[in-house]
């Protein structure tokens, strides 16, 4: 029978055309509706719906209708290389299942509008449903309400039976808000005022006055340059250092001081080169793209380089804005949510047409003494150049550059040359087109200056101009030296020639599939472009409009996080379906909506939440939860949360006094020990350590080289900011106890504390109780004075021993108290 | 993860999976995935508590010697004798239609190589001239003459040897085998990474944890300053008053915990305490005065050209004695562009002494069995010249090489005296038994008892592996 019925489907093929639905569709059902159906397209085509299959998939035509000879689709189910075969699992084709496909094909591959395609199924996933303003639920203990954050959270917990935990101590709560809010301890002054604020509404007065101090968007800049992953270097093997990098966190750390709104915040950073009459600062603000790396290595394929570079500006906007895993579809449809990898190319071509571009943006007081140096300074340069015929050697190395760029393997050596050129100096191809007319100022400072430090093969041999461009090269660098500093930025900006966008089929760059125009993920509500072609502004613009459901959740999340220690969606990073789900779903679209309400007021955001009874409990572990909600997924307690890396070097700068506070600014470089720089290539990266006050800044200014990254963050769980990252992990290392113990930093902090307490004409428990709360923020109990008397006991004895004087010895015995204190767990750790 | 160093929390995990399936339906969550990437571990346990892996392994120990910049394949270990006969000629288009090149044209000259070849051992393995140390050793290594990889720039290279993608932000060999396995040394963290020669492309991401928590990071110990980062203790501060100082620590800690209950505070309490320990046995591992005068000799220790790696190969064996798992040797740089016959000399000169004395010390000390070497660079070389200096006759070198490469194995069960694989005439492509940089990770991981495509880590949603998404065990390689 079945032979029977297989020798009459090849019968009749060959008789007449196959029809469709009795004869092919059941071949694509049961081959290969698994990866071209309804649900999923792999490579962008679908084999249930005739329209869509016949227009292709992401490398283009599959079915040729009259030519089976040409139609991909026949070449793939009879490739005889196993790799490149279809279906990639199970049994392949059948010779007649494939001669009814051919025969098909080459009838005109008739697709019968009758014939019925799958249903495209529409996600559920909560995340991409409009957020819906919750009721607030109803509670027994309202008195315990302060917010409606705390209804949402008692009603969860009434529902399980479990009390929330007590309010946490006078002293706790200080140093949480301030930590939480500013990043740093409370003063032993705060500590006393606050205790002998008596108004009624002392706690919320407190709030407001961090909510105004500078050093809260310090504080807050940092887990956003977590995700914009900034660095100083370019990263990869060269890691070049990139100067005007700092410029973007400057912006950053002023806009959370200023309460941007977070809508604003997100559009200048993504769009602000596009806004109508853009200003430098919003500029400025496109510095976000620009923390992508840049792989100088002279072998790279500066395309490849540019490709990566988008891909990781699609990849940080879908972690930072959307919360999910876009990332996924670089290369194919996404494995659980609704994307498409076509979807996802869409996007990369909002980001395609955006070029890097340096830009001055001096800082109040640069502009006037730069003015007033300049006309000298160009005096000077033009007789440099002149003096030494630079424009002319110039021009006869760009001459011979660009003839090997237009024409190479003529002389592998200025062959080599051009490849290293273009490594290290970005569109230099381009400035060398313009001609010397053509160059902005700086295009031609930018030029010269690579010239006469790279004149390469150009005057092989001939010393003697070599000699000549080199003295040149050191004048012009002297008269460089002199004129004053002018801060740079990274942005970027449109342009217009670079729009066009291909599917990297497979992910691979050198792959080219269909062209695709930029354009927004399906699931969620459309985007209104203002122009024919959609441009990044409207994607921002998109990204916090109010309807779209993401946005709000995730920022709402991430804050959440940086309060509790875990986001109410654990995995901030992923809010798609492979994400965990928000333990208190309601309470999630509630802070969503406030911020939308409230014109996405971060301040106002971060208020609501420390006001609440939720933000005040005790921290402490309880036993009876320690089995059913070990995690505190319930929020019936606070927790206890390390400090970020840079944190705990600014509390103990802070609480040894020797902490500089000034805001925004230049990056720092305080002493590296030996070995660290040498892990660079080559020896290539240089660490001039900053010297005075510089030195003692807060850990958000530390210089960042991405390949020799400081080790007390990194010890301490700073990402490596190559790619976005959503939350830090926090790991607990013997490395970390050898470095608070002995790194001169925490050791100068706690010698600089214990010089303070032995100046101090107080008796020895004052001088004890004094120290403690400086660091800790609180009196010690009983025990805890005993163990410090009893440590600085054996401390005297054992430096007496040692031969030191008593002075000597009790310096020493207070200074290594101070290092005991700063070594607690309770040190780096919110409470 | 999701093998059995779980089994002692299974019961503790079985009752969290109730309540979360209970309370909020997160049914489908790999749970040992999810601990651990959460840091929770730390909390109900050790994360560098010895565990067992998923099958008996045969090598308990790795010593990672990583050759920086990409060893030159037919100048060491494959020679390739048509390349005298093409020698200063440029190859016809079709034999090099298909070379990617980092540096030079396909229309490149060929270079020959002046290494004498000759066969050595039992099992007469073939070697240059440049490695009569190593000559002696053939009988104890595998050699395989068909590597391949996917990138042939430094970085991205490195990235995917000890990450297993070129991807940035994956956790690194290392991590790996710590993550899976914990530390057996009470006094030493489990992965060190030794270094000499000036600094590699891939800097620390070839030693980080990537998404993993920093716990599973390598350790440096530093060929400069201090041998690990703040191990002294300031100046001024002696062992007793360190002593009495962690004491203090301790009590205070010890009253916190009492008084929160966190049990991330015994943790650091731990944490504290390995510190100390560490403390006082680095200074004991890293002192040689007790090494047989002989011993020193024969790895080149205090000689020059050799003193630099030797001390790093006599420090991993006496590593590998006090129980760490994993050790990464970084040596830069074997990026030959130019200057090969004179840099390749300089490189061998400096480390073929000792690492053959690794070899035999191990050997003679019944370490190699249970030790695994691995030997190589993130890719190749050219069989055709890279010249940046027609002037130099002596300047030809060779660019970079992605297919058919070499690396050596030895001990850890591995199959001593085998040549595994082979390339075409100009050692262009691989023509036999090609073995992937996933296929290498897959073996290594098999030899520490390991399914590669078992030890997973949740990230951002999905179960990530050392070998990502292929790779397969190297059986020919095996004893």
């Amino acid at each position: 029978m079945r032979f029977f019925f297989s020798a009459l489907t090849l019968v009749a093929a060959f008789a007449q055309p196959p029809d469709f639905q009795r004869d092919v569709q059941p071949i694509f059902q049961k081959k290969c509706m698994a990866c071209h159906g309804a649900s999923n397209q792999t490579n962008g085509l679908r084999l249930d719906d005739g329209e869509a299959a016949l227009k292709g998939g992401y490398s283009g035509v599959a079915i040729v209708p009259g030519t089976s000879a040409t139609s991909p689709l026949i070449a793939r189910v009879t490739a005889t290389e196993k790799a490149k075969r279809m279906p990639p699992a199970g049994d392949p084709l059948s010779a007649d299942q494939i001669a009814t496909l051919k025969s098909w094909i080459d009838s005109g591959a008739k697709w019968p509008v009758t014939a019925k395609k799958q249903a495209s199924p529409k996600s559920t996933h909560w995340s991409y449903q409009p957020i819906l303003r919750p009721t607030l639920p109803e509670v027994k203990q309202s008195s315990w309400v302060r917010n409606p954050i705390d209804a949402f959270v008692l009603a969860r917990l009434e529902k399980e039976n479990i009390q929330p935990s007590p309010e946490a101590s006078k002293t706790v709560l200080l140093r949480r808000l301030k930590l939480d809010l500013l990043g740093l301890p409370p003063t032993p002054e705060e500590v006393v005022e606050w205790q002998s604020d008596k108004r009624a509404n002392a706690y919320e007065l407190w709030v407001d006055r961090f909510l105004q101090s500078p050093h809260y968007g310090e504080r807050w800049a940092r887990p956003w340059l977590d995700l914009a992953h900034y660095a100083d270097s370019d990263g990869y093997e060269k890691d070049n250092v990139r100067n005007g990098a700092w410029r973007y966190r400057h912006w950053v750390i002023n806009a959370l001081n200023e309460g941007m709104p977070f809508d604003r915040f997100a559009v200048e950073q993504l769009a602000g080169d596009l806004l109508p009459d853009s200003t430098l600062e919003q500029k400025v603000a496109t510095g976000f793209l620009r923390n992508t790396l840049t792989n100088r290595e002279a072998g790279v394929d500066r395309r490849e380089d540019r490709f990566e570079q988008v891909i990781n500006r699609v990849n940080t906007t879908g972690t930072t804005f959307m919360g999910v895993t876009i990332g996924c579809t670089q290369c194919h449809d996404h494995k659980y949510d609704p994307f498409s990898q076509k979807e996802y190319y869409q996007l990369f071509a909002f980001f395609n047409d955006a070029e890097d571009e340096d830009v001055d943006a001096p800082l109040a007081g640069e502009m006037g003494p730069y003015l007033r140096a300049l006309p000298e300074y160009r005096n000077q340069k033009s007789e440099i150049l002149n003096k030494y015929k630079i424009p002319e050697l110039q021009a006869r190395w760009e001459k011979a550059m660009l003839a090997a760029i237009d024409d190479p393997g003529k002389d592998v050596e200025v062959d080599f040359n051009v490849t290293s050129m273009k490594a290290m100096l970005d569109f230099a191809d381009r400035m060398i087109r313009k001609g010397p007319q053509g160059r902005t100022e700086r295009e031609s400072e930018r030029l010269t200056n690579y010239f006469v430090n790279n004149p390469g093969t150009a005057f092989k041999g001939d010393k003697e101009i070599l000699a000549h461009i080199k003295e040149a090269r050191e004048k012009l660098n002297e008269a460089n030296s002199k004129i004053p500093f002018l801060t740079q930025a990274q942005t970027v900006r449109r342009n217009q020639d670079k729009s066009v966008t291909n599917i990297a089929v497979r992910g691979d760059w050198k792959s080219p599939g269909v062209e695709v125009v930029p354009g927004t993920l399906s699931i969620l509500p459309p985007m209104k472009a203002n122009g024919e072609r959609a441009t990044r502004l409207d994607l921002a613009r998109w990204l916090v409009s109010k309807e779209n459901p993401l946005t709000p959740r995730v920022i709402a999340n991430r804050n959440w996080q940086e309060f509790f220690g875990r986001g109410l969606v654990r995995t901030s990073e992923d809010m798609g379906v492979s994400g965990e789900k928000p333990s208190h779903p309601e309470l999630l679209d509630w802070l969503a909506t406030q911020l939308l309400d409230n014109g996405w007021n971060i301040k106002q955001l971060h208020k609501t939440i420390v006001m609440s009874a939720t933000y005040r409990q005790s921290s402490n572990s309880r036993q009876d939860l320690t089995d059913r909600d070990a995690d505190n997924m319930l929020l019936a307690r606070q927790i206890r949360m390390r400090l970020a890396a840079e944190l705990i070097r600014d509390a103990a700068l802070s609480v040894g006094g020797i902490l500089n506070p000034s805001i925004g600014g230049k990056s720092i470089k305080p002493a590296l020990p030996k070995g660290v720089a040498e892990l660079g290539y080559g020896n290539s990266v240089k660490w001039k350590e900053s010297e005075g006050p510089e030195r003692y800044r807060r850990g958000l200014y530390i210089h960042f080289q991405r390949t020799a990254p400081y080790p007390q963050l990194m010890n301490f769980d700073e990402p490596d900011s190559n790619v976005a990252c959503s939350r830090r992990r926090t790991s607990n290392t013997p490395l970390q106890a050898l470095n608070l113990m002995n790194d001169p930093v925490f050791f100068e902090a706690a010698a600089a504390l214990g010089e303070q307490v032995t100046m101090q004409t107080t008796g020895l428990t004052d001088k004890l109780e004094g120290l403690f709360l400086q660091c800790l923020g609180r009196k010690p109990v009983e025990s805890e004075r005993a163990s410090l008397a009893g440590y600085l006991d054996r401390q005297t004895a054992l430096l007496a021993k040692e031969g030191k004087s008593t002075a000597e010895s009790q310096k020493g015995a207070w200074a290594g108290l101070a290092r005991v204190l700063l070594n607690t767990d309770e040190f780096i750790t919110r409470e | 993860m999701n093998f059995m160093h779980f089994d002692e929390y299974r019961q503790l995990q079985a009752r969290r999976q109730f309540l979360k399936n209970a309370a909020c339906g997160f049914g489908s969550l790999a749970l040992g995935g999810m601990m651990a990437s959460d840091g929770l571990l730390g909390a109900v346990a050790d994360p560098l508590a010895p565990r067992k892996p998923h099958f008996a392994p045969k090598a308990k120990h790795v010593i990672f010697m990583f050759m920086e910049g990409g060893p030159s394949q037919m100048d060491l270990f494959d020679p390739k004798p048509a390349l005298q006969k093409w020698h200063g000629q440029s190859l016809p288009a079709e034999m090099t239609k298909d070379l990617k090149l980092a540096f030079i044209k396909p229309t490149a000259a060929v270079l020959g190589s002046p290494r004498q070849f000759t066969q050595h051992g039992k099992s007469g393995m073939v070697l240059s001239d440049y490695l009569p140390n190593l000559a002696t050793c053939v009988d104890d290594i595998c050699m395989v003459r068909s590597m391949q990889t996917d990138a042939f720039n430094h970085h991205p290279g490195q990235l995917l040897l000890f990450t297993g993608s070129i991807q940035f932000g994956r956790p690194t060999m290392g991590a790996w085998v710590t993550y899976g396995l914990g530390s057996e040394s009470q006094n030493l963290p489990g992965f060190v990474v030794l270094s000499s020669g000036v600094g590699t492309s891939g800097g620390a991401t070839n030693f980080l944890s990537g998404f993993m928590p920093s716990t599973y990071q390598g350790a440096q110990f530093r060929n400069s300053g201090e041998p690990i980062l703040y191990l002294s203790n300031p100046d001024g501060v002696s062992r007793e008053a360190q002593r009495a100082g962690l004491d203090t620590i301790k009590e205070l800690n010890e009253k916190h915990y009492t008084d929160t209950g966190d049990m991330e505070i015994a943790s650091r309490i731990q944490s504290y305490e390995l510190a100390y320990r560490m403390q006082m046995a680095a200074p004991e591992l890293l002192d040689f005065s007790k090494e047989d005068p002989k011993t020193l000799e024969m790895y080149g220790v205090g000689k020059k050209p050799t003193h630099e790696f030797a001390s790093n190969c006599l420090l991993a064996r006496r590593m590998v004695e006090r129980g760490v798992r994993y050790i990464l040797m970084m040596d830069a740089s074997w990026d030959t562009h130019t200057n090969l016959n004179k840099k390749l000399k300089e490189k061998c000169d400096a480390s073929d002494q000792p690492t053959a004395a690794l070899i035999r010390d191990l050997k003679q000390r019944g370490l190699l069995d249970d030790t695994l070497i691995v030997w190589g660079g993130e890719f190749g070389r050219t069989a055709m010249a890279e010249i940046r200096n027609l002037s130099d006759p002596d300047n030809a070198g060779r660019d970079h090489h992605p297919n058919g490469y070499s690396m050596w194995l030895a001990g850890g069960g591995v199959k001593g005296g085998t040549t595994i694989g082979a390339t075409d005439e100009m050692g262009f492509n691989i023509t036999e038994d090609k073995v992937h940089v996933h296929d290498l990770q897959a073996t290594i991981l098999n030899q520490l008892g390991f399914d590669h495509t078992k030890l997973t880590f949740r990230h951002m949603g999905r179960d990530y592996r050392l070998t990502d998404l292929s790779g397969e065990v190297v059986r020919k390689m095996l004893v």
